[in-house]
């Protein structure tokens, strides 16, 4: 919906604040990542929809770059959404989207932003990378491209695809998918990116087109089962794209598999392990148990929570294309570095994760807070592969 | 470099850039806040770390003669954390840590930023047995800001929570960094100490004599077990009579009370909470059966007082839930918006209170609603006047506003006076105020701010 779809109900914010909390109140820190960050009352869930308020209905304010810096380092989370105990809730996520429609379409969204939007438009990917070497991951791999028939596409998306750490867990995953003997392929060349991020950054009209260009593909092969790398993937496939394709995060595939003795992860996998929930996994799509029963199943495997985890699982801060924009930016304070801090305070030796956005954004902020040598980011598939007879 | 830009720069040094702004957008939030209060004028807005960056804050603004207003939650609605004369707005609540808490003499040291959602969530997690007094406000609200008005909260058994402060760390407005209270002069925060009792220097001076940064805050046992009873009646005349009967029992942590005039059903009715605790079921039957017998000795058969035995689950919610979601009000008019007139009254002002609060909505086309609270032993009520309204709509802004200013003009012909009082209502309350005791606010302010930099345009009459 367009913001004008919300004009009676953006001011109803009291900027109460709920919403920059976990549902207990955890005092280990706001769960709202870029007031987390920021700590000004301008970057939280209620200042900005007291800004959207003022400069896009009102008319207050007049809209500008950093109005656009503020709307533009929210991850969409979703924590607001969750934890806003209005009855329009739901809606704030939806508004701050909608707000971002606003600001593309008068020209005002941070220049990363707009080179995010355009390299997505002119290569399928925010990289610039070419298309054909969205191939590369899976190369010296028996990973193959999807055939007509197969059970099952393998959708990679842009990041487990292009970036270099991430795509062990896309190797990782291809290598658990082909020792559960279930036909599979992956696209290649011929995928493009899913546009979820796009979407959270407000370019509707480059969403619809990249959701038709994937959807072309997939029925041009035909189609019907469709397992994602990246939770991002998932909940713009699940969601957001035609209901004809039957979509699975690929936690669920596997949690399935293990379940059916398909998979055999009796070789086990030694270690202490605590799980980061993503929010686009949790948060948008309610799937807090499957990475769980997975990492519970496979002997050996010790699983410790953080403090706040499942429904107040604290963003990597990566979401709404931040893993590229870098609005948030680095430093102490940085979601990041401060889920690993939380990730190491439990004494896991492992910070497991089951999407490729947070595997870059920890990844690096493991390596800020010089905790190499303590605790590993592993992808949930390559604990899996691990652990596979 | 001009002045402005010398102080955005200084603010930098201090805090970092990422922590000051004077752009338009943050300037905006900081100038208004969730009540009626019109928006008014903020230079800048920093959110430091440690004491040294808030003394270092309070040198500058007495260097460049700039104002300065601390910040907690900011959600007293009634405009006190929106500067008057412009200048810097300190938003304190990075300085968040929890620094001790002493299980013996129970009592807990904290920063002046911590929230009452964090300090309430460490306790349950480190500390089960203890717990804090802890208001209805959203949990955003600073256990400082709170302690700083004269708050109240879960625990008003034992008072208002200013009672339960056993010292503070101040940065003054020259800039000294001063402890009071046993600190003052032991390494321990146990008490305000048999000492000149300083902190009354603070406290309920809107941030006008100085920037608290730490305080000391007694803690009281958690018992395992939290129930309720609920007494309805239709004439407020019994309040005082029932209010006096239960504190009589000293059976009750909480006694709140509450009339609303939507749903139908609930109109005209005077509902009477009473937090109980304990720690087996058999103390909460205990404890119920006594207050139970209280409706038997009030009132006759045409003015009773009723004891609700099936108590509706969104009720016990209301009363039970830590903490209550008091907010719920600003959304009774689809509007965000929401201010209440607390006005601080001896109890047996409850019934008229009562009666001509309900003529003062009905004047301004509003429904009536009100959430009162008993502090001590029923030796004060907080009543709250409640009043939400619509902030897309100026008319209905300004019906607030009006039936804010005819209340607290209610409360103080009453006796009373209004609670974290406005500009408009401070200056009600100068009025009436012995001309004397003005005078010595007048005189302690100069003496501790001669430069007048803090929260400048507060309790100037
Ligand atoms: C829905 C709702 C329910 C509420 N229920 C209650 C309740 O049950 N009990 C209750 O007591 N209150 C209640 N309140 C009122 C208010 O929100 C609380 O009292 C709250 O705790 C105030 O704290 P704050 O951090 O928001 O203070 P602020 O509004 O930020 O500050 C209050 C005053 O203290 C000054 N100040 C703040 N910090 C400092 C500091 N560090 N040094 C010096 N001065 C400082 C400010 O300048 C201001 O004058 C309620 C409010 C709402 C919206
Ligand atoms: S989004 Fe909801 S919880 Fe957050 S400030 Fe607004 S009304 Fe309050
Ligand atoms: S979606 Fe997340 S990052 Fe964005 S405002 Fe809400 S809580 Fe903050």
């Amino acid at each position: 919906m367009a913001l004008k779809d919300y004009k009676d109900i953006i001011h109803r914010c009291f900027r109460c604040g709920y919403c920059k909390f976990t549902s207990d109140y955890s005092y280990l820190g706001f769960n709202c990542p870029v007031y987390s960050k920021y700590r000004l009352e301008s970057y939280s869930p209620g200042g900005m929809m007291w800004l959207i308020y003022a400069s896009l209905v009102k008319g207050e304010l007049k809209p500008s770059k950093h109005l656009s810096q503020i709307l533009y380092s929210c991850t969409m989370c979703r924590n607001c959404s969750q934890e806003c105990k209005f009855k329009f809730n739901e809606d704030i996520v939806n508004i701050l989207k909608a707000a971002r429609e606003e600001m593309v379409d008068k020209q005002l969204v941070p220049q990363i932003v707009g080179q995010f939007l355009t390299n997505v438009y002119d290569y399928g990917n925010p990289y610039r990378e070419l298309k054909q070497n969205r191939d590369n991951w899976a190369e010296n791999t028996e990973i193959k491209h999807y055939e007509k028939g197969d059970e099952f596409l393998y959708y990679v998306g842009c990041v487990g695809s292009y970036d270099t750490v991430s795509q062990k867990a896309a190797r990782a995953l291809g290598s658990v998918l082909l020792k559960s003997g279930l036909p599979f392929g992956f696209l290649g060349s011929r995928e493009v990116c899913d546009g979820n991020e796009v979407d959270m950054l407000g370019e509707k009209g480059l969403f619809e087109f990249l959701k038709e260009e994937n959807t072309q593909i997939f029925k041009e092969l035909g189609v019907k089962k469709i397992v994602t790398l990246s939770p991002h993937s998932y909940n713009a496939l699940k969601n957001n794209y035609s209901n004809e394709f039957e979509v699975f995060h690929y936690t669920q595939l596997l949690r399935d598999l293990v379940k059916s003795g398909k998979l055999d992860v009796s070789r086990g996998f030694k270690a202490k392990v605590t799980y980061h929930d993503p929010c686009f996994l949790g948060r948008y799509n309610n799937e807090y148990d499957a990475p769980r029963e997975i990492l519970t199943a496979i002997p050996g495997v010790e699983l410790v929570e953080m403090e706040r985890t499942k429904e107040n699982s604290f963003c990597c801060g990566g979401g709404g294309g931040n893993f590229y924009t870098d609005i948030l930016g680095s430093g102490k304070d940085s979601p990041s570095r401060i889920r690993v801090r939380e990730a190491h305070d439990t004494g896991a030796n492992i910070l497991a994760v089951a999407c490729p956005v947070c595997m870059m954004m920890l990844e690096d902020a493991l390596k800020a807070e010089g905790l190499e040598d303590e605790l590993a980011i592993k992808d949930i598939s390559e604990v899996m592969n691990a652990a596979l007879l | 470099m001009g002045r402005e830009e010398l102080i955005y720069n200084s603010l930098v040094d201090i805090a970092g850039e990422d922590l000051v702004s004077n752009e338009p957008e943050d300037l905006y939030i900081y100038s208004r806040d969730g009540g009626t209060t019109k928006p008014r004028r903020v230079d800048y807005v920093v959110s430091p770390k440690t004491v040294e960056e808030v003394q270092k804050i309070v040198i500058l603004a007495n260097k460049e003669n700039v104002p300065i207003t601390p910040m907690g939650g900011g959600l007293t609605l009634n405009g006190l954390v929106i500067p008057v004369r412009g200048g810097i707005v300190i938003d304190m609540k990075r300085m968040d840590r929890i620094i001790e808490v002493n299980e013996s003499s129970r009592y807990v040291i904290i920063e002046a930023g911590v929230s009452q959602g964090a300090l309430m969530s460490y306790l349950k997690k480190n500390y089960p047995d203890l717990q804090h007094s802890m208001p209805e406000a959203p949990s955003i609200a600073t256990v400082v800001g709170n302690l700083l008005i004269r708050g109240h909260g879960s625990l008003s058994q034992y008072g208002d929570n200013s009672n339960m402060l056993n010292g503070i760390e101040v940065v003054l407005p020259t800039g000294e960094i001063c402890q009071v209270g046993s600190c003052s002069t032991s390494p321990h925060w146990f008490s305000k100490g048999p000492l000149p009792d300083l902190a009354g220097l603070f406290v309920g001076w809107f941030g006008t004599t100085g920037i608290v940064t730490k305080a000391s805050l007694r803690l009281y046992p958690r018992p395992e077990k939290r129930d309720m009873v609920l007494f309805a009646t239709q004439n407020p005349d019994l309040i005082p009579d029932v209010i006096c009967k239960i504190t009589q029992t000293r059976m009750a942590d909480n006694i709140g009370m509450m009339e609303q005039e939507k749903p139908e059903y609930m109109k005209g009715y005077q509902f009477i909470g009473v937090i109980i605790s304990g720690d087996s079921e058999e103390e909460i039957n205990y404890k119920k059966k006594v207050l139970g017998k209280i409706p038997q000795a009030c009132g006759d058969s045409e003015n009773k007082v009723t004891l609700l035995e099936e108590i509706p689950p969104s009720s016990k919610e209301r009363f039970l839930e830590e903490p209550p979601f008091a907010a719920v009000a600003a959304d009774f008019r689809k509007g965000g918006g929401f201010q209440y007139c607390g006005i601080m009254m001896p109890i047996e002002k409850v019934p008229e209170a009562w009666r001509r609060g309900i003529e003062i909505a009905h004047k301004h086309g509003m429904l009536f609603q009100c959430a009162n609270q008993v502090m001590s032993a029923g030796h004060e009520v907080m009543f709250g006047f409640n009043y939400s309204f619509n902030r897309a709509d100026e008319k209905d802004v300004e019906r607030a506003k009006k039936a804010m200013e005819d209340t607290n003009k209610l409360g103080l012909e009453l006796g009373g006076i209004p609670w974290k009082a406005d500009l408009q209502a401070q200056k009600q309350i100068v009025e009436k105020m012995d001309p004397n005791t003005f005078e010595l606010m007048k005189k302690v302010k100069k003496l501790l701010d001669p430069n007048g930099i803090m929260n400048p345009g507060n309790w100037e009459g």
